[in-house]
């Protein structure tokens, strides 16, 4: 154990407070547009593990929607990026099919929609 | 026959260290289990030193002074109606944030200085913890009897001690305190006696005290002066015990470096909430968060460190990327406010031109490039009746706590993102910085209550907004959203309106 603490015993005493047990099963799920940090950072939201991928389009639409670019978001061209990797993801399949575990990140970028006029916004 | 008067140095002598004495009955170890364990060698307790050697009973004597001074102003202002001659209503929301994030962190730091006095075993030292961990106690309740004469007016300060506990910005200074408290003494003592009340202090209160000067809230600044006598004290303290522990013994360095690196990145992290409020709540601005970052880290702290130097101490591992991102955490701040201020205990509102105007000259790199922009397409959908909020819950850093909302170092058009994954589950952090610190003790932050994550798993009130926010006991409606069309705007506008018609 990394800590140094005074008690021996310090790790058994520990509370895990972000395991996937304690969100009633649920998956807990960051997703984060590219090139539009005017929202503040990205989402969380928490689903069950069945959700089909294509929901996240759903969700993302209702968070999104104020932003003049998200009308125009193509979401068969959207470019998606799971937990660091390149994916294509299945939207009829669920999100743990499509490689999304419990605190996944996902990004994505919308070609063509770089922001409000041209700046990351 | 009249005793003879004892000079300064043997009054300090007799009441401070000659209070000590050597346990008979016993073992001295036993009576001090916790300054040990952290890896710090101690060889002689008596090479501390004091320089402001101040013993108990000048102490109280000087305190009680300060207190009837001050309570003498802040009897005159509300006598004065002094709430009425500030410079707008706005400023207020200042005193929320100071009264809900600042003064409990005061009282936690009135715990910490009680326990480490407690378990610091030389007298010196036990001294000096002691008289701050009394002081901070002071600061509370002074702040709370001067903020509470405009809790009498204004909406959002009457729930503070609950809302520390509870609501999701509050966690980040609230879990900085608690990641301290929980360290040994002697981190405790480098966190905040040093990093906090040494390196950062003056810019948490220059901004706050020249800001309430500027902005007409004499109280605010009386208690401001009345804690300062306090603060070069603790200041002293901080110096005394960095310097200590790196001239007792060789091994004490790395450890001691790990610490400032931690603490530095800590502190820098939860100032930015200081950083917006210079640059963005101040209806009178004292100076940019830019400029006085420039002033008391980069040349002040430059000085420092390079004093520190012959101990073999270096600057903080990530002080050069703070001060790049000098040149946004405030206007990305100020966004997270203005856009999640519907679920927050205070207002935030839109710059107008000529503060924008303020912007682009104070920060000539970032403003118009990236946050102008931000602010008119808001500026756009409040004039179209569409006043932007953020219609979901933020992911949050698992060190800081606050929103992962800052930029990659040197390319501020990419969200920064880190992760690690510890037994199984990831953990994402905002930075190198908080990254390194959950790397380097992952034990400790895995047990982190981040108030995201709560509310999914169920422990804020229930599943929807509305239950949160009346757990988190913020009168919807009243307390949050901008400040344009809010209950104190109505009170201010009415107050000016009736100052006009009795002049006119």
């Amino acid at each position: 154990m990394s800590v140094v603490a005074i008690t021996p015993d310090y790790e058994k005493h520990i509370q895990y407070r972000d395991e996937q047990a304690l969100y009633h099963g649920a998956l807990l799920v960051y997703v984060h547009w590219e090139e539009h940090l005017s929202f503040v950072s990205a989402f969380a939201v928490s689903l069950p593990p069945d959700t089909p991928f294509g929901a996240i389009c759903e969700i993302a639409k209702g968070i999104y929607g104020d932003h003049p670019d998200a009308a125009q978001i193509d979401w068969m061209k959207v470019e998606w990026m799971i937990d660091s990797e390149q994916a294509t993801p299945d939207f009829g399949k669920s999100i743990a099919e499509n490689g999304v575990g419990h605190k996944s990140l996902i990004r994505f970028w919308t070609p063509g929609l770089h922001g409000y006029q041209g700046t990351p916004n | 026959m009249t005793a003879k008067k004892l000079s300064l140095k043997q009054r300090y002598e007799f009441l401070t260290r000659d209070l000590d004495w050597e346990p008979s009955y016993q073992p001295v170890d036993s009576i001090f289990p916790y300054d040990q364990f952290e890896g710090i060698k101690i060889k002689d307790w008596s090479g501390w030193e004091d320089p402001f050697r101040l013993t108990m009973d000048s102490y109280w004597k000087f305190q009680a002074e300060k207190e009837r001074k001050l309570y003498a102003v802040i009897d005159a202002f509300a006598q004065n109606n002094g709430q009425t001659g500030i410079s707008d209503g706005r400023y207020i929301n200042v005193l929320k944030l100071f009264l809900t994030a600042i003064s409990p962190a005061e009282y936690q730091a009135h715990r910490a200085f009680a326990f480490t006095g407690r378990h610091l075993r030389g007298a010196g030292t036990r001294v000096a913890c002691q008289m701050q961990s009394i002081d901070e106690l002071r600061h509370i309740q002074t702040q709370i009897h001067t903020i509470s004469h405009y809790n009498k007016f204004f909406d959002g300060m009457s729930e503070f001690p609950i809302q520390h506990d509870r609501v999701f910005y509050l966690s980040v200074p609230k879990s900085f305190f608690d990641d301290a408290r929980s360290a040994g003494p002697f981190e405790f003592m480098i966190a905040i006696g040093f990093a906090f009340e040494y390196l950062l202090t003056n810019l948490l209160f220059v901004p706050f005290m020249s800001g309430a000067a500027y902005n007409g809230d004499m109280s605010t600044v009386t208690f401001g002066f009345s804690a300062q006598s306090d603060e070069s004290r603790h200041m002293t303290l901080g110096i005394e015990v960095i310097k200590f522990l790196l001239e007792q013994h060789p091994d004490n360095l790395p450890i001691v470096q790990r610490w400032v690196d931690k603490w530095f990145w800590r502190g820098f992290r939860l100032l930015g909430v200081v950083a917006a409020m210079m640059d963005y709540m101040l209806p009178k601005k004292v100076m940019s968060w830019k400029e006085a970052w420039d002033i008391y880290f980069v040349e002040a702290g430059g000085a420092l460190f390079k004093d520190l130097a012959r101990y073999g101490l270096k600057m903080p591992k990530y002080a050069n990327v703070a001060t790049e991102a000098c040149e946004h955490i405030s206007h990305q701040n100020w966004g997270l406010f203005y856009q999640l201020c519907h679920v927050a205990g205070f207002h935030a509102w839109m710059p107008d031109a000529e503060h924008m105007d303020w912007l682009s000259e104070k920060y000539p790199n970032t403003f118009d490039k990236y946050y102008r922009p931000r602010f008119e397409m808001w500026a756009k959908q409040e004039k179209e009746g569409k006043r932007f909020y953020f219609n979901g819950l933020p992911q949050l850093c698992s060190c800081c706590q606050l929103p992962m909302l800052y930029t990659e170092p040197g390319d501020p058009t990419k969200t920064c993102f880190r992760n690690s994954t510890f037994k199984g589950t990831r953990y994402h952090f905002c930075s190198d910085g908080c990254k390194d610190i959950f790397d380097n003790e992952p034990e400790k932050y895995v047990q982190s209550w981040l108030p995201v994550n709560q509310i999914f798993q169920g422990n804020c009130g229930g599943a929807t907004v509305p239950e949160v926010l009346d757990w988190y006991k913020i009168n919807v409606g009243v307390d949050n959203c901008d400040y344009v069309g809010s209950p104190d705007e109505t009170l201010w506008k009415s107050w000016m309106e009736q100052r006009f018609s009795e002049a006119g």
